[in-house]
C-alpha cells in the first residue's frame, strides 16, 4: 500500500482549527457497504456515524478503537452535543473498515498519537448536527411548519406553537430520505450541555459483569485455536521441526510451518499450548544471536561522545559552552520496554475462497486490512475487520507490520478453518516491537548567575519510523521526529541549543509505546534540568518558571502543580518533592512527586500532584482517569520494568520478571485541570512523561543521589537515604 | 468427565482433568468474563471463587473443582446489583476493563471476609491483581464505596 497521507502535529494544529470552523470532512460519502449489526434492521442511518432506531435507540459508530482511553464515551458525547438525543438511549458500535472512517488528519483508519479527540472534535459534532437538522426538517415537513419554529429536546422534535411533538425514532425513516444540508452551524462553547460535564462511561457496565467482548473472547462455529512457536532470537528462521509428540496431544489437529514460525493448531487453547511445549524446533538463530543490551548500553554511550545528525540548532551552543562560567554534563539510559497489555495479542481469522473476516482488538485497521489482503491474496475490499474492545493498546496494537494480524492470516491459510491465534504472556513479552532503549548525553553551560545559556543533547537510539511505511513522513533530513520529540522542541528559553541524533540499526523491532519519544526525553531533559538548577544554586521550580517566561500555558500548569503540592512547605522527615513538566501531544502537564527512600534503597512514592492543560475538556473524568493511568504507567517504567537481551534472547517472560506497579505501591494521585476554550489536545499519553523525572528529582532531594538510568534500582540507592550531597 | 457447579448450575465437562479451570470456563462453558493474563497466577485476571475463596483459575486444574461450586464474574449478581458493581459504575473504575473481572472477584472475597476493609486490608487482598491501565486509586475508592453501600454487612 502507498504511504498514508499523514501530516505532522504542527500542521495538524492548523488543520484541527479549520475542522472546527469549516466542513473539511466528507460526511456525504456513501455508507459502508457491509451489512452491519444484526439488530440494525429497525435502525436508520442518517449518516455513516449515527443510526436511529424505531425503538429510540441511537447508535454512534466509533471510527476509533476503545482501548481504555474512554473514546467510546467521548465521541458519542461530541455527536450528541449536537444531536440532542436522550443520552440514556445512546449506544456505541465499532466502525467497519471503510474510508469514510479514516482519521481526519492521518488519512487512514487508526487510533493513536493521542489524536482522537483533537481530530474528531469537528467531525462528530458536525455529524450530530446534520442528523438533528434532518430530523427537524422531517418533522417540519410532516407538520407543514417552518423548521426554524421547531426545536429539539432529549430525542424529541417539538413545535411549541401547535404543541406537536415527534420522537427521533418516529422521524428517522423520513429524515433518512432527505438530502443532508450543506452547512450546519455548531453550538458555541457556552451552550454546551454535555461537553465538559463529567459523564459516566458507556462501557463501564459491560466491564463489571463479564459481558464486554475483547478479541480473545470471540468464538466462531468450528473455530480452532492456534499458538505459534516463534524464533528465540529476532530474525531467526525454522530449520526443521519434529511434531511427533505434539501431534499425540489429544485435541491437536495440525502442526504447520508458517512465515513467523511453527503453528500448533488445536481444538482449544490448552491442547495447542501443550502441543507447542512438546514441539521440537531447530532454529537458525540468524544475525542477531550475539545481541546483548549490556553491550549496547556501552556502544550507545560511545556513540554519544561524537555529535550525530543535527535535529535542532539555535544560537551557537559550542561557543557558548566555551565561555560559560560553569559547565555540567550527564548521561541517562533507559531500556527497551514492552507494552504488556493485560490482554495478550490475539487475532481471529475466518478465511474463505473469496473473503476474509478478522476479529481483533487493533489500533490500525487500514494497515492491518492491507497486510491481511496481501497474505490472503484478496483485494482489500474482500477483507473485513471487526474491531473488538482492546484489553489495552499503548501503541502495541498499532503495529506498522501488522505482525499479529498478518501471522493469523498465515495460520488461517494452513488451518483451513476459522482460527484464533493466541499469544501467551511470554509470547507477548518476548515478541518484540518494544519502546527503543535510549542513551541521552547532555552538556549545559551556566552563566555567572547560575542560569543556563547553552544546552547540548545527543540522543542515541533506534528509529521507530525507519523501514516502515511511515518513513517518508516521519524522517526528515536523517532525523526521526519520534526520536527527538520533547528534546528538539524544548520549551525552555535557553539561547544556545543543539540537539543531535544517532540512529543505530539493530535487529530488535521497535515501536511507539505510550508517549513514544517523550518517554525518554521527558525523563532525561527534566532530570538534567534539575541537575542544572542544582549546579546553579537555583530552586528547580523557580528556574523552570524563569525559563518558561514566554510559555504561558506550560508555566500555568507548573504553577498549578506546585501550588497544589505546596511546593516549598515542610514534609515529614525523609520525604522530599521533585517537580517536572513536559509538553507532548500538544498538551501541557506538570507533576510534583513526593517520595522517600528506605535504608535498603527501596523507593516509596507517597503522592503525585498533576496539573494538565489539554485545551477544551470533553469528559473531565476521563482526563483525570488518563492522567492517573499515565502516572501509574510512567511509575512502572521508572521503578520496575526493563526488557534485556542476552545472546540475542529476551530475558523476561512473565510478570515475575517484568513486574507491574501494584495497588500497594500506588501513591495518592491528585489531578487538576486548567480550564481552557481552545481546541482539545492529547490526553492518553501526556500524563506519562513527567512522572519519572519528577520522581528522580524527588529522590535527589531526599538522598542527594542522582538517578540517571531507569528503572530505578534499590541497589543504586541503598544506604544513601539522608546522605544529602 | 468432571462434574461441578458454576454460578449455581451443575455442569459436566469432558476435557483432560489437568486443563486449567480458566480454559474450561472460557472455552467449554462459554463464560468469557474470566480473563487470561499470564497463565502463572501472577496477574489475577483469571480470579474466580471456588467454594467462596478467590483462586487463580489459570493454574487450577479443573479436577480441583470436582463436586464443588465455582462463581465467576457472570454469577456475581444476576442484575448488576452487587455493591461492587454499583461502586465500580459509580466511580467509573475500568479503563480497558480487561483485568476488572478479576479485580472485582478478588474484592468480593475481601468484602465477604472484611466488610469494612482498611487501605491496608485492600492492599493485601488486591496485591495479586495487576491493572496495566493503572486504575488502582479508583479500585481502592470503589471498594470503600461498596463497603459503604452494603452498610458494612457481609456481602456474598
Amino acid at each position: 500500500m502507498s504511504a498514508p497521507a499523514m501530516v505532522g502535529r504542527r500542521e495538524f494544529l492548523k488543520t484541527g482549527a479549520a475542522v472546527g470552523g469549516g466542513l473539511l470532512v466528507s460526511w456525504h460519502l456513501p455508507l459502508p457497504s457491509f451489512g452491519g449489526d444484526k439488530d440494525a434492521g429497525n435502525q436508520v442511518a442518517l449518516n455513516a456515524f449515527v443510526r436511529i432506531g424505531t425503538d429510540e435507540s441511537v447508535t454512534v459508530i466509533s471510527s476509533h478503537s476503545e482501548m481504555g482511553q474512554g473514546i467510546y464515551t467521548s465521541l458519542p458525547m461530541l455527536l450528541n452535543e449536537e444531536l440532542e438525543a436522550d443520552w440514556s438511549k445512546i449506544r456505541v458500535e465499532a466502525a467497519p473498515v471503510d474510508k469514510v472512517y479514516n482519521h481526519p488528519v492521518f488519512g487512514m483508519q487508526m487510533t493513536g498519537g493521542s489524536t482522537t479527540s483533537p481530530a474528531e472534535w469537528g467531525r462528530y459534532r458536525k455529524m450530530g448536527a446534520l442528523a438533528r437538522t434532518m430530523l427537524v426538517t422531517a418533522a417540519a415537513q410532516q407538520w407543514n411548519v417552518d423548521a426554524t419554529s421547531c426545536h429539539v429536546a432529549k430525542g424529541v422534535v417539538l413545535h411549541s406553537a401547535s404543541g406537536r411533538r415527534a420522537t427521533y425514532g418516529a422521524l428517522a425513516n423520513a429524515a433518512a430520505q432527505l438530502t443532508p444540508p450543506s452547512e450546519v452551524k455548531l453550538k458555541d462553547a457556552n451552550s454546551f450541555t454535555l461537553i465538559g460535564k463529567p459523564t459516566r462511561r458507556l462501557d463501564t457496565p459491560s466491564k463489571t459483569n463479564g459481558s464486554a467482548q475483547f478479541g480473545l473472547d470471540v468464538t466462531l462455529p468450528g473455530m480452532l485455536t492456534a499458538v505459534v512457536a516463534r524464533p528465540p532470537v529476532f530474525g531467526g528462521k525454522v530449520v526443521k521441526f519434529d511434531a511427533t509428540e505434539a501431534l499425540k496431544v489429544p485435541g491437536v489437529k495440525a502442526v504447520e510451518q508458517v512465515e513467523s514460525g511453527v503453528a500448533v493448531i488445536a481444538e482449544r487453547f490448552w491442547p495447542a499450548k501443550i502441543g507447542r511445549d512438546k514441539l521440537v524446533v531447530t532454529w537458525d538463530l540468524g544475525p542477531n544471536a550475539g545481541l546483548s543490551t549490556e553491550q549496547m548500553t556501552r556502544d550507545f554511550a560511545d556513540q554519544a561522545k561524537a555529535p550525530g545528525t543535527v535535529a535542532k540548532k539555535t544560537g551557537d551552543a559550542a561557543s557558548a559552552l566555551k565561555t560559560a562560567a560553569k559547565t555540567i554534563t550527564a548521561e541517562y539510559d533507559v531500556p527497551y520496554l514492552a507494552h504488556a497489555m493485560m490482554e495478550p495479542l490475539n487475532c481471529v481469522v475466518d478465511l474463505r475462497a473469496d473473503s476474509c473476516e478478522i476479529w481483533t482488538g487493533t489500533q490500525f485497521e487500514t494497515v492491518d486490512r492491507a497486510r491481511a489482503a496481501e497474505v490472503a491474496g484478496l483485494p482489500p475490499e474482500k477483507v473485513q475487520i471487526h474491531t473488538t474492545l482492546l484489553g489495552g493498546g499503548f501503541g502495541r496494537r498499532a503495529n506498522p507490520a501488522s505482525d499479529f494480524v498478518r501471522e493469523a492470516v498465515h495460520v488461517a491459510k494452513v488451518a483451513k478453518a476459522p482460527v484464533k491465534v493466541v499469544w501467551t504472556r511470554d509470547d507477548d513479552l518476548k515478541g518484540g516491537w518494544y519502546r527503543p532503549m535510549w542513551h541521552d548525553r547532555f552538556e549545559a553551560g551556566l552563566d555567572a548567575n547560575g542560569e543556563p545559556i547553552a544546552w547540548t543533547h545527543t540522543i542515541v537510539g533506534q528509529s521507530i519510523m525507519q523501514g516502515t511505511l511511515f518513513e517518508s513522513f516521519g524522517i526528515k533530513d536523517g532525523v526521526d521526529s519520534a526520536s527527538v520529540e520533547g528534546a528538539a522542541d524544548l520549551l525552555y528559553g535557553i539561547p544556545n541549543l543543539q540537539v543531535d541524533l544517532h540512529s543505530p540499526k539493530i535487529g530488535v523491532p521497535v515501536q511507539w509505546w505510550r508517549s513514544v519519544g517523550h518517554s525518554h526525553t521527558g525523563f532525561s531533559v527534566e532530570a538534567f534540568l534539575d541537575e542544572v538548577a542544582h549546579a546553579g544554586g537555583k530552586d528547580p521550580y523557580e528556574l523552570r518558571r524563569k525559563l518558561l517566561a514566554n510559555q504561558p500555558r506550560m508555566l500555568a500548569v507548573l504553577d498549578l502543580a506546585a501550588q497544589k503540592a505546596n511546593w516549598g512547605a515542610k514534609l515529614p522527615p525523609g520525604v522530599a518533592r521533585g517537580i517536572a513538566g513536559h509538553f507532548s501531544f500538544d498538551s501541557y502537564v506538570a507533576q510534583v512527586v513526593e517520595a522517600s527512600v528506605a535504608k535498603d534503597g527501596a523507593v516509596r512514592v507517597h503522592r503525585v500532584v498533576c496539573a494538565v492543560d489539554c485545551g477544551t475538556v470533553i469528559n473531565p473524568d476521563t482526563v483525570r482517569a488518563q492522567m492517573e493511568g499515565g502516572i501509574i504507567f510512567g511509575l512502572t517504567a521508572a521503578l520496575k520494568t526493563e526488557i534485556t537481551l542476552k545472546n540475542g534472547k529476551v530475558e523476561q517472560s512473565n510478570f515475575h520478571d517484568y513486574q507491574m506497579l501494584r495497588i500497594f505501591e500506588t501513591p495518592k494521585i491528585e489531578v487538576h485541570i486548567v480550564p481552557s476554550t481552545v481546541n482539545p489536545t492529547g490526553v492518553g499519553e501526556p500524563g506519562v512523561p513527567p512522572v519519572a523525572p519528577a520522581l528522580a528529582n524527588a529522590i535527589f532531594a531526599a538522598t542527594g543521589k542522582r538517578i540517571r538510568r531507569l528503572p530505578i534500582r534499590a541497589s543504586d540507592l541503598a544506604e544513601t537515604a539522608g546522605a544529602k550531597a | 468427565m468432571t462434574n461441578f457447579f458454576v454460578n449455581g448450575k451443575p455442569v459436566q465437562v469432558d476435557v483432560d482433568p489437568s486443563t486449567p479451570l480458566l480454559w474450561v470456563l472460557r472455552e467449554s462453558l462459554g463464560l468469557t468474563g474470566t480473563k487470561f493474563g499470564c497463565g502463572m497466577a501472577l496477574c489475577g485476571a483469571c480470579t474466580v471463587h471456588l467454594e467462596g475463596k478467590a483462586i487463580r483459575s489459570c493454574v487450577a486444574p479443573v479436577a480441583r473443582a470436582e463436586g464443588k461450586h465455582v462463581t465467576t464474574i457472570e454469577g456475581l449478581s444476576s442484575d448488576m446489583t452487587h455493591p461492587l458493581q454499583k461502586a465500580w459504575i459509580e466511580l467509573d473504575v475500568p479503563q480497558c476493563g480487561y483485568c476488572q473481572s478479576g479485580q472485582i472477584m478478588s474484592a468480593a472475597v475481601l468484602l465477604t471476609e472484611i466488610p469494612k476493609p482498611t487501605d491496608k486490608d485492600i492492599d493485601e487482598a488486591m496485591g495479586g491483581n495487576i491493572c496495566r491501565c493503572g486504575t488502582y486509586t479508583r479500585i481502592r475508592q470503589a471498594i470503600h464505596r461498596a463497603a459503604e453501600l452494603s452498610g458494612g454487612r457481609r456481602t456474598s
